[in-house]
């Protein structure tokens, strides 16, 4: 499969014909820097962790290289897995490559990932543009990226499935005052191809099982297109210290729309090297046309889900971060370095996906389910 | 297929637009800058990145995108790229 259709390819040759017409002027690279890390998340009987390795090294304030290596260990007892299934283990593995041009105020990058556990295998390559203008007080950005995935099932050799999916984005940062940048963002994402999870099912009414209900195989259409935007600032408040504010929409041609908003601060403790950030986070989407948690018969409709992430439901975030900056005088090649650790505790409310586990309830009248969870992202980074 | 040309679409008339300023167009409007290169310290500050640490923001995104029925327009460079 080629990764760039014609269209994109002339896309792509009218974005470098713009490059060669800009006009060379100062702007700057990303720092070059490594990080690793070691990610956590704990909740509704789903337990993922494993590390990720970033390393970055600028040549000649003109190109920059990036690696990013990621793993995902999953242990899953979750309520879509004990319900219809027994607890499983996996893991997931991450590699991503890439490189960042910079020619006056433009900057252009381009990446290419590839995912691989033992049930789904997925490939994306991405490229990018953006360009400072007006004194520098604009930014705007575009960037493409394919991507092509192969589902698989395991313990059934025979089930191979592709899917196909296109990201287009258009970045605008904007500085407002001295102490005031916005950033505006909007992002279109289509799949085609089979966007199923394998293993889900989705329960219907059957007289005939003793429990009320039967399960069958959940049927998704075969596109999805999609549309998000945000606006997000950033403030500087009379003492050091930022405040961030932002706020997203989102819909899709499944029946999803989605907002969330968040607000963030962050407070320097210069005397001792703390930076300390607190944030809240809330999130609310409504269900896919096609989702039901209790079907009236089986096939009962073209298409059915009863994926949880599917559901109406809102989710509410807490986050707390502190980073203790340092010099590296006794490093030698490094300029300073930081350890960080953030933890955020998510909550999630459901509006129409039941606790199948509850028992002693007739069949669609158990209680709504809910969880809550733990995400630990604990770091070192070092520049150089 | 129909709705899949959109996002192009607007991506065309996003990069027209572009276009359209940076092959001269700066030069007709030379809009002076209201916030002079002296005056932007707050602003180059590192507390005021909307995206500090991008292994930590990507690893975020991927725990709502995996939980949540939204995707896109997150901060950052969005799609896990590790770059600012």
């Amino acid at each position: 499969m080629t990764i760039f259709s014609n269209t994109t390819k002339r896309l792509l040759a009218a974005i470098i014909g713009y490059l060669l017409v800009l006009p060379a002027q100062a702007a700057v690279l990303p720092e070059d820097r490594s990080d690793i890390m070691y990610h956590g998340y704990e909740g509704g009987g789903l337990s993922v962790d494993g590390p990720s390795v970033l390393v970055r090294k600028g040549f000649k304030d003109k190109v920059s290289v990036w690696a990013n290596y990621y793993v995902d260990t999953i242990t899953s007892a979750s309520i879509d897995v004990v319900a219809t299934a027994s607890e499983y283990t996996e893991e997931r593995k991450e590699k991503s490559i890439g490189v960042d041009y910079l020619r006056g105020k433009t900057f252009m990058g381009m990446s290419y990932t590839n995912s691989e556990e033992s049930d789904y295998s997925a490939h994306s390559a991405r490229f990018g543009i953006s360009q400072d203008f007006f004194g520098d007080l604009t930014t705007l950005g575009i960037s493409y990226a394919r991507g092509a995935d192969t589902v698989r099932r395991n313990g059934d050799a025979n089930f191979e499935a592709e899917t196909d999916r296109q990201t287009y984005r258009v970045d605008l940062s904007q500085v407002i005052t001295k102490n005031l940048i916005i950033s505006m963002n909007y992002e279109g994402v289509t799949d085609e191809g089979f966007l199923n999870n394998p293993y889900r099912q989705v329960r219907y009414l059957d007289p005939n099982e003793a429990r009320g209900y039967g399960y069958e195989s959940e049927i998704y259409p075969r596109t999805r297109t999609s549309s998000a935007q945000a606006i997000r600032g950033m403030y500087y408040l009379p003492y050091r210290a930022a405040l961030k504010l932002e706020f997203r929409n989102y819909s899709d041609t499944w029946g999803i729309d989605a907002y969330n908003g968040e607000i963030a601060y962050t407070h320097p403790i210069e005397d001792v090297g703390l930076v300390v950030e607190l944030k809240y986070r809330y999130y609310k989407q409504t269900a896919a046309d096609f989702y039901s948690d209790l079907f009236p018969r089986s096939n009962a409709q073209n298409f059915l889900a009863r994926d949880k992430e599917l559901a109406g439901f809102q989710t509410q975030t807490i986050g707390a971060g502190i980073s203790y900056e340092f010099e590296t005088n006794w490093l030698p090649g490094f300029k300073r370095g930081s350890v960080n650790l953030f933890v955020d505790y998510i909550d999630f409310q459901y509006d129409n996906f039941r606790d199948v586990t509850a028992t002693g309830f007739a069949p669609g009248t158990e209680p709504l389910y809910s969880f809550d969870s733990v995400v630990t992202r604990a770091f070192v980074s070092l520049f150089y | 297929m129909q709705n899949d040309k959109r996002p192009g679409r607007a991506l065309l008339l996003a990069l027209s637009i572009a276009g359209a300023l940076l092959s001269g167009g700066c030069s007709s409007l030379e809009i002076k800058p209201w916030v002079s290169p002296f005056e932007r310290n707050n602003l180059a500050d590192p507390i005021m990145s909307f995206s500090r640490d991008p292994v930590a923001a990507s690893y975020l995104h991927h725990v709502y995108q995996a939980r949540e029925g939204a995707r896109g327009a997150e901060g950052g460079s969005g799609g896990g790229c590790g770059c600012n």
